[in-house]
């Protein structure tokens, strides 16, 4: 299944069989985390027990919407005329049209604080799950990243893990900002190649005690070595 | 059952440290605004009461997050804060993810006179009212601040509960437009802590006047049952204007004539008390009867 089933599946919605699997940033965390990662499935989507994923980089949800798919969360068939009116796939996701979307994102800067907000909740409730929010580097612009990355911290929500896609989309990027900042409140930073399945296993499984955690995973377009332009990732 | 305050805000902070007491599915966020009421609730309930800090954004999408989880959460800070600089947290985090919980903003429209528009949310009901099926009230007095904090945290859906300083003599028990006197003329509609001054403004007038401390969903059955000749007159603490979609909705098919009060938009660049303002805004009693008077000989 999957690397073979997943081209498929993007085919169906870009109708371009000459598309590269490098063009979709997420495609390879998602999948590790649905595939190696997360304790979710079709049967335990609204299980209280299940671990969260929250996709907060809401544009270009195909390789997302690819990997659910071949999970088993929706049939294939929905995959034909995505973005079409009675399609319940939009060019962004919502929660309450696709089993297994968490959240209905595509405003950025949503999920983390939703992220904080959802592990506050878990721990309330004394359920172990994990919370795992995928943000792009560009993202993390929004100042609302910034509220909830210094209070995770501060509350010690070690259920919580953020991915941040670097790309290389930001504009003024400071290299090695991203990972310093979140060292910098305290969180447990690790790194990861974006595209190297068994280095996002890795890094994605790790956890740290009483803090939360980072794993900037780098993804780079591998015809030029370069990421994308910051208009293509915000619009 | 809670005791009861004199003071509207201090209520809301006893009532809600009760309900979180009672129900272990509530929880409270709020942003540094009202500490001083929460810290034994904070001592008894460390998972479930969270100070954000000085972080509006973050505030209301924890709620949310919260409400994810399902659980009830009650989100707290000046409303200015909570609805007109968060809103966008709001309209995403909560209603479009399709959860609920109960919005409780302080100040309204001029408490905060003193401090200028930075600390005044004459807009946060029209901004509120903008989203769908949300329920907002504007309670009177203490013990409708009570009422309705118990009855969001018990329903289901998104609520704004707009606390003031402002407040009338007597308190309405339930949702819905109560009828406060019979009259053969116009309708007056007051909404919120603006009856006391309304009822002083249509003295001697062959008026009816209902009251509603949840005004929204706008109780349309019972106004157009009660309908005599068909001049309405809505009086709202807050930007006028923001409830007369309700009125002309209950009336599509009925010609009648609106009279709007509530506070200008335009800004006063005015610091002094809330009755200043109050006054300034045209929505003290001889305010309002003037405007009446001129809208009744019309």
């Amino acid at each position: 299944m999957s690397a073979v089933n997943i081209d498929q599946l993007l085919t169906r919605m870009t109708g371009d069989e000459k598309h590269s699997l490098a063009a979709f940033s997420t495609l390879d965390v998602i999948r590790v985390l649905y595939e190696r990662v997360l304790d979710v499935s079709p049967e335990t989507v609204d299980d209280p027990r299940r671990d969260r994923f929250l996709l907060s980089k809401g544009h270009g949800p195909m390789a997302y919407y690819a990997v659910l798919c071949d999970r088993g969360f929706f049939p294939a068939a929905w995959l034909d005329g995505w973005g079409a009116f009675d399609s319940p796939l939009g060019y962004h996701p919502d929660r309450n049209l696709v089993p297994g979307v968490e959240i209905s994102s595509g405003s950025l800067g949503h999920g983390l604080p939703l992220a904080v907000g959802t592990a506050l909740g878990l721990r309330a409730q004394g359920i172990g799950a994990r919370v795992v929010v995928l943000v792009g580097d560009a993202e993390l612009d929004e100042g609302s990243n910034h509220e909830a990355l210094e209070v995770a911290a501060a509350l010690g929500l070690d259920a919580l893990t953020v991915v941040v896609v670097d790309n290389r989309s930001a504009s003024y990027a400071v290299p090695g900002r991203i990972a310093e900042r979140f060292a910098t409140e305290g969180w447990l930073v690790t790194t990861a190649d974006g595209r190297d399945h068994e280095d996002l296993e890795k890094a994605l499984s790790e956890r740290g005690v009483g803090v939360p955690n980072a794993v900037v995973a780098t993804v780079l377009d591998p015809s030029t070595g370069s990421g994308r332009r910051n208009e293509e990732a915000a619009a | 059952m809670t005791i009861l305050t004199r003071d509207t805000r201090a209520q809301f902070a006893r009532t809600t440290s009760d309900v979180l007491d009672e129900d272990l599915s509530t929880a409270l966020v709020y942003a540094e605004i009202s500490a001083r009421f929460f810290g034994d609730a904070q001592r008894a309930h460390p998972d479930r009461v969270v100070n954000v800090g000085i972080r509006e954004q973050l505030l209301v999408n924890v709620g949310a997050g919260l409400a994810l989880t399902g659980m009830r959460p009650i989100v707290h800070t000046f409303g200015t804060f909570l609805v007109e600089r968060a809103f966008e947290q709001v309209k995403l985090g909560f209603a479009h993810q399709g959860v609920g919980g109960v919005l409780v903003g302080v100040g309204g429209s001029f408490d905060a006179s003193r401090s200028g528009r930075t600390h005044q949310a004459p807009g946060d009901v029209a901004l509120m009212d903008s989203l769908p099926d949300v329920t907002i009230h504007a309670p009177g007095t203490a013990a409708e601040t009570d009422e309705v904090i118990r009855r969001a945290v018990a329903e289901d859906g998104l609520h704004y509960v707009r606390v003031v300083e402002q407040t009338n003599r007597e308190s309405f028990r339930g949702a819905g437009l109560h009828v406060v006197r019979r009259g053969s003329g116009a309708t007056v509609i007051a909404l919120g802590p603006v009856l006391d001054d309304v009822l002083e403004a249509v003295a001697g007038r062959d008026v009816t006047v209902l009251y509603a401390h949840s005004v929204r969903p706008f109780d349309a059955p019972t106004f157009r049952s009660l309908l005599a000749t068909p001049d309405v007159v809505l009086v709202e603490p807050w930007l006028a204007g923001t409830s007369a979609r309700c009125v002309a909705d209950a009336l599509v098919d009925v010609p009648h004539r609106l009279l709007a009060l509530g506070t200008r938009r335009t800004e006063l660049r005015h610091y002094g008390s809330p009755a200043e303002h109050q006054r300034a805004h045209g929505l003290d009693a001889a305010g309002i009867r003037r405007s009446l008077e001129s809208f009744l000989a019309a």
